[in-house]
């Protein structure tokens, strides 16, 4: 089947006014005739629900935190783009647009690009209405600075808490409208499944994480805003609770799950330590700016203290090859680079895996204070925990699974190949194509949540009959058992591994052969691999406790449940693409001197992959992507 | 190293607590205190016991979420972190370690450590916020957001706006509260009302929100402020107990509005 992104044509500059004007709107006085669900209350789904609910609409929003004050939004520390050009060095909505096209390695929608550029602008301007407290200089103007991939100083920030304040913005919008009562909140309810009648979305099915009853709700509309799905790796930067279920269990529904394989690699986190961890720390990616990267040119200096080794034995290893771009490199880059200095190596730390993010010149040019005024929490959390002191020694970073390019499929409106089913955040595919820069996922949940949605979803009600299907449907009722059946089943087999022990292995599986680098042969591997876990999980598991109760053992066993069977869609993904693009490296698809090489005339377009059943082949579906004002190009950093 | 853990286990709201003793073994001195608490639950599992419930998500001290008393002291011994940044080189081998969840009549527990903070959302739903319209409101346009100036239009002092930043740097934990011999959740509390009091946007509404936000407080059954700062001491960002203040002061220049 070859998709339809539905982009409006015409000059992008303005497709999205046009477009907006086309759409069929809702009048004010039905608006609360309608019940919009919004499952995820991060910046995505925080901010659709707040701008839904002030429209008039009749919204129920869900998450899986006690509060959506802690959504996993609320860990990003650098920055959010956005192309005001404050600081005149350039920058425009159409260079935004063109950074982001390229940076995602030409596998995003123009259209959608644009329009993410275009309402970056408001974005800031609402959030500052909001109180966010950005980041000023004296005279009393917001401050800027620059992130990796971008050669403008376009990201703003709130120092190192930029996320959290964003979220908090959000959260009080949302505040505001549950205190008005046009949004209920339900916290501590997980969705296990999308409701889908006569072929569109009406519904969803949850856990009530304290009391462990299935609870049914119906909605003319579900949006999911349920954030990404990297802890498929086990180990990454994202919290704890962050799965792909929600976004799986829509694509069990009949969702397509574009691009899964277009997972980001982040290059600056502190290096694993042991066998126990949990999880990997990010430190922000603003420490490019002023830490070089660098790692000893001799394989025996490895093991000396980085004071010891003269600056003519040190590999600048960034700044050398790509000169232009530096220690600000993109993110699949740095990361690749790093890892090639570690597999050569050259690598120092613990087990060979960390290369040096030195700030010793930058101390020397501006002073300590300076770094300490820019940093300073950043420093004191690796501090923390690694005990060791960054302002004297290096910091040692390595990369690890940060980010999903990939998602579920949406047009431009948003709304997935499901009618009734709208995907915003980092839970769609949109905007980034194969790789993300950095501030911009922060820019694209705010965009999607109090721009794009509140005017597309009203395209969708406007054609259908509010409240015409409720949870008296038999197909609530199903999905109800299906749900509790699964529980009752995960409960019941009652084998000899923890969900955390399995996870960890499909994570190093995952880690090894569809991590940084994949070839043909890794990625079979996996596809080996990976179902006999998932054999093993189903036969072996132990999960305690039941439930009808507060029960983390069988959350976490659902969630992996869910990752075992998308791992092999993922990994699938990555087999058929036979090119290497962005944090997508196949090793068979590079240039003599190990740059990615994309196929633009095989692979320029979006794979959107229908699910047909466990264990059974996916169905792929293409969406081909035009390039019509950037040109397609080689990305070239150097 | 070895550690011997008395943990607080409750089966329910109206259940009956008690302190069970664990013990955690080769314990890496590397590893986060939920890390530790980790490898003790996947001990318990194995032995078929009910694991040790916890919140926790984003294991980097910005969510809120951990939430647990360490012998006595509300997010552990060390300064300005959670839980989840705690590390056991922080303990001795042999030590033994009392995990015990947050104690206030606000916040219910659920489960062993896991407690009911909705409290504190309640007091922000009361005016935690600056009222402007959010998002597509419905005057907006391509390149202007109706209603909304451009964010440059307000000049605000950088010492305004830093001041603003260090008390919107609240995690919302309630460890302020576990820690207040009172409960109290001033400090919470005075964090918002004053992030927003200090900046031009927030300033409109700085009168009805301290009334509202501090009506709310009261209602939920937090105690008041006797200056203990026992709130900041425990307080992972650093809060600081000048917020209590200047809350104080928007509350005395706000009630003569009230008559
Ligand atoms: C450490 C870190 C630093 C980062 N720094 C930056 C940065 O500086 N700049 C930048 O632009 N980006 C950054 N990012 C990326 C960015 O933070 C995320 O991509 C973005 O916040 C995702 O927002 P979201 O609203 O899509 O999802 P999230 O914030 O993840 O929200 C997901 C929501 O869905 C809910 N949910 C999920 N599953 C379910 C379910 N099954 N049932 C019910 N609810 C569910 C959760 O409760 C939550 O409310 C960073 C990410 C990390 C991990
Ligand atoms: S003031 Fe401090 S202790 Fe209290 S909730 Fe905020 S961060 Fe937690
Ligand atoms: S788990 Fe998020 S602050 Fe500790």
């Amino acid at each position: 089947m070859i998709l339809d992104g539905k982009c409006p044509t015409g000059p992008i500059e303005k497709s999205w006014d046009k477009h907006r004007f086309d759409m069929k709107l809702v009048n004010p006085a039905n608006k609360r005739k309608f019940k919009v669900l919004v499952v995820g209350t991060g910046l995505a789904g925080g901010a659709a629900a707040a701008s839904l609910g002030e429209l008039g609409y009749n919204v129920e929003a869900f998450c899986y935190q006690d509060s959506p004050r802690r959504a996993h939004s609320i860990a990003a520390q650098g920055g959010i783009n956005a192309a005001k050009n404050y600081p005149n060095d350039g920058d425009s909505v159409w260079r935004l647009f063109y950074d982001t096209v390229k940076g995602g390695d030409f596998r995003a929608r123009e259209a959608d690009v644009y329009r993410l550029a275009q309402v970056s602008n408001n974005i800031i301007d609402q959030c500052v209405a909001q109180g966010v407290p950005f980041a000023r200089d004296y005279a009393g103007y917001l401050d800027n600075r620059s992130f990796g991939g971008a050669q403008v100083s376009r990201t703003f920030y709130a120092r190192g808490q930029t996320g959290q304040q964003l979220l908090l913005g959000a959260y009080s919008a949302l505040c505001r409208q549950i205190r008005a009562g046009s949004v209920k909140m339900f916290a501590r309810r997980e969705m296990l499944d999308l409701v889908v009648v006569d072929g569109e979305a009406k519904g969803i099915t949850c856990r009530n994480l304290v009391t462990g009853e299935i609870e049914s709700y119906w909605g003319d509309a579900v949006i999911l805003a349920t954030g990404g799905y990297v802890n498929v790796f086990y180990l990454s930067t994202n919290a704890m609770g962050c799965s792909v279920t929600a976004a799986w269990k829509a694509a069990k529904k009949g969702a397509f799950f574009a691009n899964p394989c277009f997972t980001q690699i982040h290059p600056t986190c502190i290096p694993q330590h042991g066998e126990h961890q949990s999880k990997l720390t990010l430190m922000s990616e603003s420490l490019r700016n002023d830490g070089r990267c660098w790692v000893p040119k001799k394989k025996e200096d490895t093991g000396k203290a980085p004071g010891d080794i003269p600056e003519e034995d040190r590999d600048y290893y960034l700044e050398r090859k790509y000169p232009s771009f530096g220690n600000l490199a993109p993110r699949d880059i740095a990361s690749r680079a790093a890892k090639e200095q570690c597999d050569d190596g050259r690598g120092v730390g613990p087990g060979g895996r960390g290369v040096y993010l030195d700030f010793a010149d930058s101390i020397e040019r501006v002073g300590e204070d300076t770094i300490r005024a820019r940093y300073g929490n950043l420093f004191q959390m690796y501090e923390k925990i690694t005990d060791e002191d960054a302002y004297k020694r290096p910091m040692r970073i390595y990369p690890a699974p940060h980010y999903s390019m990939g998602g579920l499929w949406v047009d431009y409106n948003c709304m997935s190949n499901v009618p009734g089913l709208f995907v915003l955040g980092e839970a769609n595919f949109s905007v980034h194509g194969a790789n993300r820069l950095g501030a911009s996922a922060l820019m694209q949940g705010l965009a999607d949540g109090y721009f794009v949605i509140p005017y597309t979803i009203s395209d969708y009600l406007a054609r259908i009959t509010p409240g015409k299907i409720t949870t008296d449907h038999p197909e609530f009722k199903k999905s109800a058992q299906d749900v509790e059946a699964q529980s009752n089943k995960l409960l019941s087999i009652n084998g000899k591994k923890t969900p955390a022990e399995l996870h960890r292995q499909l994570g190093r599986v995952m880690w090894e052969n569809v991590g940084m680098a994949r070839s043909k042969e890794s990625l079979n591997k996996a596809l080996q691999e990976i179902p006999k876990i998932r054999d093993e999980f189903w036969n072996n598991v132990k999960v305690t406790g039941e439930n009808g109760d507060f029960n983390q053992q069988l959350e976490n066993a659902g969630r992996l449940a869910d990752f075992l069977e998308f791992a092999e869609i993922l990994t699938k993904d990555a087999l058929h693409r036979e090119e290497s693009c962005g944090g997508h490296f196949r090793v068979e698809h590079q240039t003599e001197d190990g740059e990615a090489m994309r196929d633009d005339e095989n692979f320029a377009y979006a794979a959107a992959w229908e699910f047909k059943g466990v264990g059974k082949e996916p169905e792929l579906h293409k969406e081909p992507l035009k390039f019509e004002n950037v040109q397609l190009a080689v990305r070239s950093y150097k | 190293m070895n550690l011997t853990l008395y943990v607080w286990r409750q089966k329910g709201p109206n259940d009956k607590g008690k302190l069970e003793k664990y013990e955690a073994k080769d314990v890496s001195p590397d590893s986060s205190f939920l890390e530790m608490l980790d490898e003790v639950n996947e001990d318990l599992i194995k032995k078929g016991i009910d694991p040790i419930a916890f919140d926790h998500d984003c294991r980097e001290g910005i969510c809120g979420m951990c939430s647990q008393v360490i012998n006595g002291i509300a997010h552990g011994p060390d300064d300005e972190i959670t839980v989840c940044q705690l590390h056991m080189r922080r303990f001795k081998d042999g030590d033994s370690v009392f995990v015990e969840p947050w104690r206030s009549k606000a916040f219910p527990i659920v489960k062993d450590l896991v407690v009911d903070r909705n409290a504190l959302d309640r007091i922000m739903q009361a005016y935690g916020y600056v009222s402007c319209h959010t998002g597509g409101c419905p005057s907006g346009g391509s390149t202007h957001n109706g209603g909304v100036p451009d964010s440059n239009a307000t000049v605000i002092p950088k010492p305004d706006a830093d001041a603003a930043m260090d008390a919107a740097a609240c995690i919302g934990c309630g460890a302020c509260v576990a820690a207040c011999p009172n409960a109290s959740a001033m400090l919470f509390t005075s964090a918002k009302v004053s992030q927003l009091a200090l900046l031009p946007q927030g300033r409109v509404e700085a009168a009805r929100r301290v009334r509202a936000m501090v009506e709310a407080m009261d209602g939920e059954g937090f105690g008041n402020c006797t200056n203990h700062y026992e709130c900041e001491a425990a307080c992972p960002k650093g809060i600081s107990v000048s917020f209590i203040a200047r809350m104080n002061r928007e509350l005395l220049k706000a009630l003569p509005k009230e008559a």
